[in-house]
């Protein structure tokens, strides 16, 4: 009887791919109607078991990195590649598991459906990088996940290996006095900032309340803290990136300290940002069992996921896309803008859908007064381009600043005006992002959500 | 002499979860454009607060753990300064928590937070989803109606006591408790309202007026081409 259902689901999904729906959703959905337990049935079929990874920001890159590592090492992964990261998402995913011997699964899981999805799947490691202030309208408040996560890391002691990053305080906290943990970190101080960002969040000691010190500020809330009342300090990590070169957008080299020994890697994606993605793959990969090479090819080997710096030549022009959708991601993104030589062209697509999040408060969090100076025009776009265009000019950015809800019809525009020559990078949020991914394949630039 | 406008920011580090300072910033650049001066000052934890030092009080969102850290302190260290601010004229515009923390007591479960009572209201937290969306309201500041758009998110259900201003007429959305059809609080020059975070960038004609009222003058035009866009954005979202 469920392999019938599990059969109506698969046809559901060949008939949503002919249609060119990608179909990450809605064969998840319709199985998890008919089977609510169709995870955690489906799940037992992978004889190496399940990994769940969870974070505010970087979700889709650090999993594919993962994903690359544990190739590397012989798995057979079954993986919610295109990002589908919600129950549903989760089910589509596993409509093949069991086909091979020796699988593991490895999945993304949005912030609020982690626990749930973790409780079905029994994962043998729980790998949880960040948390930020994302779409409060949907989540509720950051602590209200950081919460939900504690109850699950206590439920699941002694049955997961946790995967924890050290320099989150919310997120290292969940460790603590738990056992089978891996923290993971940065360690180089050339790279702190010189005070905590606006948008930083977290900065009181879950113990006893009292305001955090940093001794270094890498990006947001993260870096080397510690309380100056209880004495709370940043755990040692076990995987650290002990000295990093960013090179612009051509990536970063790294050099890691591991249990094992040590090693360099050149990472191609840009950004500290993704050194942190990088070191979360890294410490997973271990702690599943791949060595050091095998995690340094793993991530050498890397490209770009769709929209998470991705470079497609539109009309002969390179664009670079990089998906924007809360603060701490935003800024990420707004200081690797502030590496390139000269000004550039930035298109913007802010939306206000479900998935984005209703409210565009955040744009105010992010620090788009990184880029005064730099810009040489401004294309506003999605349902909010004016309230983008009003950011920016409140960010004291004297670029020419244009503004057209129409995505494509903004685009176009922005990949013709080349005479300053300036290199241009295309800011979606989430929504935007998938929206232009359709408009991009229609025009045969890019290819369809692939599974 | 070029006029100042004073601002002190009360506890921006806690209370400033929904990007409040989109607020301060909108009000820096509207004075500055205009040739006058700005100030900016900040009062927090422990910290006593001078009711002259400012001429336009602001006060944010914040995480409930934080904004129950913050209803104790400023019981504690400023409820009399906050008191001899309204009676001075100063402006207050309190905002989500800060909205909260005006009133009475904000009942949230088996905890009750005190409040310092700068107006008559009281907040409690019903079962029951968040209130949360897309919201306009029709305010009239004294120059007759006018729409105030933004974005609601709050546990908490806020009660006006008998004879205490609203500060708008619900047009779309929940308002102060989803149920009587209004929004805010203002009495004299104090404003609270649920409409948060970056709430200037989306009607700057509210910022210029905070302005007015907290300078006693009367303001110039601005190019507002782009904010008069937002604004029109704002209302959209909200559908009307």
């Amino acid at each position: 009887m469920f392999d019938a259902k599990l059969a109506l689901a698969r046809a559901v999904r060949a008939a949503s791919r002919r249609t060119g729906r990608g179909g990450t959703t809605a064969p998840g959905r319709l199985l998890l109607r008919v089977q609510p337990d169709a995870i955690e049935r489906l799940g037992r079929r992978l004889d190496d078991g399940a990994v769940c990874l969870s974070a505010t920001n970087g979700k889709t890159t650090t999993a594919s990195m993962l994903a690359a590592i544990l190739e590397r090492a012989g798995e057979t992964v079954v993986h919610n590649r295109a990002g589908s990261n919600m129950h549903w998402g989760i089910a589509t995913a596993l409509l093949d598991a069991g086909r091979e011997r020796g699988e593991l699964g490895l999945f993304e899981v949005d912030e609020a459906w982690l626990p749930q999805v973790a409780r079905q799947l029994d994962p043998r490691a729980l790998v949880l990088c960040n948390l930020f202030r994302d779409q409060l309208d949907r989540y509720g408040e950051l602590e209200a996940i950081a919460d939900r996560w504690a109850e699950l890391v206590a439920e699941r002691d002694g049955r997961s290996q946790f995967v924890l990053n050290a320099d989150d305080p919310l997120v290292a906290d969940l460790g603590r006095e738990r056992s089978g943990v891996t923290y993971f970190g940065v360690e180089d101080d050339s790279l702190a900032l010189p005070e905590l960002q606006h948008a930083a969040d977290s900065k009181h000691c879950r113990n006893c309340g009292h305001a955090y010190e940093y001794e270094a500020v890498y990006l947001g809330h993260i870096g080397r803290y510690l309380c100056p009342n209880c004495g709370r300090r940043r755990p040692d990590a076990h995987l650290a990136a002990e000295h990093v070169r960013l090179n612009g957008m051509n990536g970063s080299e790294i050099d890691v300290r591991a249990p094992s020994g040590r090693t360099t890697i050149k990472l191609p994606l840009p950004g500290l940002y993704n050194v942190y993605n990088a070191m979360a793959a890294a410490a997973a990969g271990l702690t599943l069992g791949a060595s050091l090479e095998q995690v340094r090819a793993g991530l050498e080997g890397m490209s770009a996921v769709f929209g998470r710096v991705e470079r497609i030549p539109i009309e002969g022009r390179l664009v670079s896309i990089l998906l924007v959708k809360n603060p701490a991601g935003a800024n990420e993104v707004l200081r690797t803008l502030t590496l390139e030589d000269g000004q550039v062209d930035l298109w913007l697509a802010l939306n206000d859908k479900i998935a984005d999040g209703r409210d565009v408060s955040w744009i105010w969090d992010a620090d788009f007064e990184l880029l005064r100076g730099r810009v040489r025009r401004a294309t506003c776009s999605g349902t909010r381009a004016e309230e983008m265009a009003l950011r920016l000019k409140y960010a004291g950015i004297d670029a020419q600043v244009e503004v057209d809800r129409n995505l494509g019809r903004s685009l176009d525009a922005a990949v013709r005006d080349r005479d300053g020559g300036a290199p241009l990078f295309a800011l979606p949020t989430y929504t935007a992002l998938l929206e232009l991914r359709d408009l991009l394949a229609e025009r045969g630039l890019a290819g369809r959500w692939s599974e | 002499m070029t006029p100042t406008l004073r601002v002190c920011s009360l506890y921006p580090e806690l209370m400033n979860i929904y990007a409040d300072r989109g607020n301060i910033a909108v009000l820096r650049a509207r004075c500055e454009w205009r040739g006058m001066g700005f100030e900016l000052a900040a009062s927090s934890l422990g910290e006593t607060l001078d009711p002259d030092s400012a001429d336009l009080f602001y006060m944010g969102g914040g995480q409930d753990r934080d904004q129950a850290l913050v209803a104790r302190d400023m019981v504690d260290t400023k409820r009399d300064a906050l008191h001899a601010v309204a009676a001075r004229g100063a402006v207050v515009l309190a905002v989500c928590g800060g909205y909260q923390l005006l009133g009475h007591s904000y009942q949230m479960g088996d905890e009750e937070l005190p409040g310092v009572g700068l107006v008559d209201l009281r907040t409690v937290r019903e079962p029951g989803e968040r209130l949360i969306g897309n919201c306009a309201i029709e305010a009239d500041l004294g120059s007759g109606p006018r729409v105030i758009a933004g974005f609601e998110n709050h546990g908490g259900r806020t009660y006006l006591g008998d004879g205490e201003e609203p500060l708008g007429r619900v047009l779309k959305g929940f308002g102060n408790n989803g149920r009587d059809g209004f929004e805010g609080v203002h009495r004299g020059n104090v404003i609270g309202t649920y409409l948060h975070g970056p709430l200037l960038p989306k009607n700057v004609w509210l910022a210029d007026h905070l302005i007015e009222l907290a300078l006693d003058i009367e303001l110039g035009p601005l190019d507002d081409r782009m904010e008069d866009a937002a604004h029109a954005s704002a209302r959209r979202a909200a559908g009307i």
